[in-house]
């Protein structure tokens, strides 16, 4: 007899219990309701977040044709394609960050190269408390920062696929419940993409990988509910990561894919076996028959329940030709991985899972998968939202000195120079990188056999998405493009990860609703496709939930890598222009990180996002750049005009002088003008007279302003504005404030 | 000139080391399955970066006892030209045809950056076509470089000219300040004795194109190329 316990215990509402009751019209058995509890978690069953996420116009379009899988493919050029994705891993880390970590890259690689394509790119989109201070809270801060830094590091650097861009950003409500989104991209050739199905009843269905353990049983039901105080005893639901296990796979996978005699392939991720037999049976129309005592076990004693539920790292289901698992298992053991039998495809719709003679569990397949309940959850408007947005961001108090605010906001953690992190990474192997992490807005990657280049890039403001969910969906995708567009590519194609909170709380489902209506108009405004994504829910702690924070992950494509363009400045006299069409009354200063940094606030609406004037302006940008105009380009973003103009200059390791004038800012303060973040806009350099005159010509024809501001040159950064010197800061200083930021935080404590 | 690049499982520099043959030299070039108990027929081996076997033990520790390793030290024992890069020099250290060890950084922290390297001996087969104290910009990817040897091995090394790069400033200076991970008298690459094994941490097949950053390390498969052409590709025994 199963209590209520039990099943609640496994994440079942009593509702739930009595539908899969229903379905099989009798009681579950244990190992049946893990799987049943197990899958139908939001985690792998997307109940909540189903119904939102049909406001992607691709995701509807493909669902109804029922091409999800393949939707994830973008093409190249004739011959190949870009598949990539992203994922949250944001509870494991939180408990363990550095396997955390890992095995979130671990999972995301697998779900890119069983698709049949090669892993050419890692990024990563992380989000942390405060690490400055002598608190408890800000050292637990640093040791998940520390710990997910070097668990990326560690398996991506072993795993040999270079880390080549991401972000990473602080702020107090991520305290406790740090982000970790990792996002992988792959090469495949257009002919010889693999599918995910188990077709052909009578296939032979092969366990390929590294064994199966107790760890990670129940881990997507974990990711399911909030953190509290009992989490840490959770730290047997977290995953261990194998980077070098993973390498053998992928090249494995690879080459056993490249024979023809794999049917239909999928990794084992959240869910195990349980979901890689179930869907892969559910989505061909067939069934599944497997047997636990075939798998490849590390620890003895195992129950079929366990088995189902492990969440053992490194590990696929491939079916193969019937005949042909011989020679697809040669290819794995060359490798030196195990590579079992453990069942066949069957034509009964049935997942059957046996223990030697016993049956253990027997369900249809489709019942784990497509039976899974949909949930419209209520949603409603925060009270805080109407207070929050109410405020004036004009309405602080002028700062006395100019240059020392630009320093503070320099060594700010969400600002400062992340080399102490993309220095832990590789992101050079696979010698694909053109511009790699600080070099410019994105990183660049040439792809081999392939004339064409792409960019990536991640992006994400939680604090604009906490004051204005839908605005912040749409400057989160808008902002991504606009940096893909200064390395020179063209916006191609998106994949996201949505943070939220619980989603069974009507004002984080609004949080979540309205930030997904903002990507989707954003998405569409710009006609490129959202193409895979990850929803994380229940992101919070007993203090609350993390600021929404929905990140995209941007794809451009270049039609000549060698024309990149990086953001540094170069040399002196080059004048720098600001492309803009912004329209924010307040320049941008609310939900900014000056009113945050300086002021200690988080309020104001966030800056403006006039899609059709953002649009112009990329055009504008990207116009430039394939023109051979451009020496240098920059968003301007967190911290506005002068941390913009700062980075380039830090970059360059030269100054620049710039002449600004209120004229062209009507009715803004300084602090507007300096830090605001209004969105629209992009710091190009250009050199020589004949190029200036062709850029304005050409902003001219976009429909977007190109203002003339001033020129490179000399050791200082230099704003004045109406001829009055506001900031005189030598490029060494902000230099040191800058790339120091970071590491004298993270060396201090050890003292 | 057909090159070798050898595959352990974990190797993960091996493609690249592959395409800069095929495509950036335009020279023969095949895998070799750590498994092959020979390595005749090629002129130049390379060991390539990454994580043989994992690394869980020690850096090349166990790379060096598989088949192929055996074929390559007599490969090497014959004058054969033999080049490991990052973990390749690793496990040439292991395997004792490079003398020295190669630790944690000092600061333990996994460094991935563009480095400079001034060409302390560029009577070598791997630096022939390069000049005594030129700066080449190459990068460096790992967590284990920082090059230690007792303090006989180092006034040996000195002795013999066998410390072929070392890592210094834009100027040429090998200062401290220019030392990325702690190596000893700042030293980023070792040639044995008769200077047909070089080991070097930085990895020239990351910097042989322009559009990568840097095109300074085709200076060290150029020398290659050169020198072969000059002695046949052996290097005579003592």
């Amino acid at each position: 007899m199963i209590s209520p316990e039990i099943y609640r215990e496994m994440g079942l509402s009593d509702l739930e219990y009595q539908q899969v009751e229903g379905i099989l019209g009798r009681e579950p058995t244990e190992t049946e309701l893990g799987m049943f509890a197990v899958m139908w978690s939001e985690h792998c069953g997307y109940k909540f977040s189903r119904p939102i996420l049909s406001l992607f116009k691709n995701y509807r379009e493909a669902q109804e044709q029922g091409a999800l899988e393949n939707a994830g493919v973008v093409p190249l050029d004739d011959k190949l394609g870009i598949v990539f994705k992203m994922e949250s891993h944001n509870h494991p880390s939180a408990v363990e960050p550095f396997q955390g970590a890992a095995t979130g890259v671990g999972g995301i690689l697998r779900d890119i190269f069983t698709m049949g394509a090669r892993p050419i790119a890692n990024l990563n989109s992380l989000r942390f408390g405060p690490i400055v201070g002598r608190s408890k809270e800000a050292a637990r801060n640093r040791y998940l920062f520390e710990g997910v830094v070097d668990g990326i590091a560690h398996y991506g650097n072993c795993v040999g696929v270079p880390t080549v861009a991401g972000e990473v950003m602080f702020h107090p409500s991520y305290s406790g419940n740090p982000l970790v989104n990792a996002m992988a991209v792959g090469v495949v050739e257009l002919q010889g993409i693999a599918s995910a199905r188990a077709d052909g009843p009578g296939n032979p269905v092969l366990y390929v990988g590294s064994s199966t353990g107790r760890d990670g049983i129940h881990g997507a039901t974990f990711a399911s509910v909030e953190l509290g105080p009992d989490s840490e005893s959770r730290r047997p639901n977290v995953q261990m990561g194998d980077p070098f296990m993973e390498k053998l796979l992928i090249e494995a996978t690879l080459e056993a894919l490249a024979t023809g005699d794999v049917v239909g392939i999928q990794d084992m991720g959240a869910a195990g076996l349980t979901c890689s037999t179930s869907e892969t049976a559910s989505k061909a129309g067939t069934g599944m028959e497997i047997d636990v005592l075939k798998v490849p076990r590390r620890e003895s004693g195992m129950t079929p329940y366990e088995v189902m539920l492990s969440e053992s790292q490194e590990r696929m289901l491939a079916i193969c030709r019937k005949g042909a698992e011989e020679r697809v298992a040669a290819v794995f053991r060359k490798w030196g991985l195990n590579a079992v039998v453990i069942g066949h495809v069957t034509d009964d719709g049935l997942v059957r899972v046996k223990e030697g003679d016993v049956i253990a569990a027997e369900m249809p397949a489709n019942a784990l998968t497509d039976l899974c309940p949909t949930y419209h959850l209520d949603a409603a408007e925060p009270e805080y939202i109407a207070r929050a947005q109410s405020v004036d961001p004009l309405s602080f108090e002028e700062p006395t000195n100019y240059a020392d605010v630009l320093v503070q906001l320099l060594s700010s953690p969400t600002i400062a120079d992340k080399n102490w992190v993309t220095e832990q990474y590789d992101s050079m192997v696979q010698t694909q990188t053109c511009l790699g992490p600080g070099a410019g807005d994105a990183a660049v990657l040439r792809i081999r056999g392939s004339k064409k280049g792409i960019a990536l890039k991640t992006d994400g403001n939680g604090r604009y998405c906490f004051l204005d969910p839908y605005t912040g969906g749409q400057i989160a995708v808008m902002e991504a493009a606009r940096n893909v567009v200064c390395v020179g590519a063209q916006p191609a194609a998106v994949t996201d990860c949505l943070n939220f909170g619980s989603p069974e709380r009507p004002t984080i489902f609004w949080q979540f609703q309205r930030a997904v209506e903002g990507i989707a108009a954003a998405t569409e405004a710009l006609g490129i496709p959202v193409v895979s994504g990850n929803v994380s829910f229940y992101n919070e702690t007993p203090e609350g939930a993390v600021y929404p924070t929905p990140v995209i992950g941007m794809l451009g494509i270049l039609d000549d890598p060698a024309r990149r363009c990086g953001l540094a400045f170069a040399e002196e006299g080059d004048s720098v222009v600001l492309l803009r069409a912004d329209s924010d009354p307040s320049g941008g200063l609310g939900g900014s990180e000056y009113l945050s940094v300086v002021h200690g606030v988080d309020a104001g609406p966030p800056p403006r996002m006039d899609m059709e004037a953002e649009i112009r302006v990329q055009k504008a940008a990207l116009w430039a750049i394939r023109q051979g105009l451009a020496v240098s380009a920059h968003d301007c973003s967190d911290g506005g005009l002068a941390v913009c103009l700062a980075e380039s200059a830090i970059a360059g390791n030269i100054g620049a002088s710039l002449l600004l004038r209120y004229d062209d800012w009507p009715g803004l303060p300084q602090s507007a003008i300096f830090f605001g973040e209004a969105q629209s806009r992009v710091i190009l350099t250009v050199r020589g007279e004949a190029r200036l005159k062709r850029l304005e010509r050409l902003a001219a024809e976009a429909g977007v302003r190109a203002q003339w501001i001033g020129t490179v040159g000399g050791d200082q950064l230099r704003l004045s504005i109406d001829g009055e010197p506001l900031i005189e800061e030598d490029v060494t200083a902000l230099r040191a404030a800058y790339l120091g930021a970071i590491p004298a935080i993270m060396t201090a404590r050890k003292g | 000139m057909k090159f070798g690049v050898i595959r352990f499982p974990g190797s993960n520099c091996d493609q690249d080391a592959y395409f800069v043959v095929r495509d950036v030299l335009k020279q023969p070039v095949d895998y070799i399955w750590h498994q092959e108990t020979s390595v005749k027929g090629y002129d130049c081996i390379i060991l390539p970066g990454g994580f043989s076997y994992g690394d869980y033990l020690r850096t090349g520790a166990i790379a060096r006892f598989s088949p192929v390793m055996s074929a390559t030290q007599e490969f090497a024992e014959r004058g054969g030209l033999v080049i490991g890069i990052c973990n390749g020099f690793q496990v040439l250290c292991e395997a004792h045809l490079l003398p020295g060890a190669l630790i944690r950084n000092v600061g333990l922290k996994f460094r991935c950056r563009q480095v400079q390297l001034r060409v302390d001996n560029a009577d070598t087969p791997w630096t022939c076509a390069t000049t005594e104290g030129q700066v080449l910009t190459i990068p460096i990817a790992h967590g284990e470089g920082c090059y230690v040897a007792d303090a006989d091995t180092l006034a040996a090394l000195q002795a013999n000219r066998q410390i072929v790069f070392r890592y210094c400033d834009e100027s040429g200076a090998p200062d401290l300040a220019a030392n990325p991970n702690g190596s000893m008298l700042n030293i980023a690459g070792v040639c044995n004795p008769t200077f047909n094994v070089l080991g070097m941490m930085p990895h020239p097949e990351r910097a042989s194109e322009s559009i990568l950053g840097s095109a300074d390390g085709r200076r060290i498969f150029e020398s290659v190329l050169q020198s072969v052409q000059q002695t046949g590709g052996f290097v005579p025994a003592h």
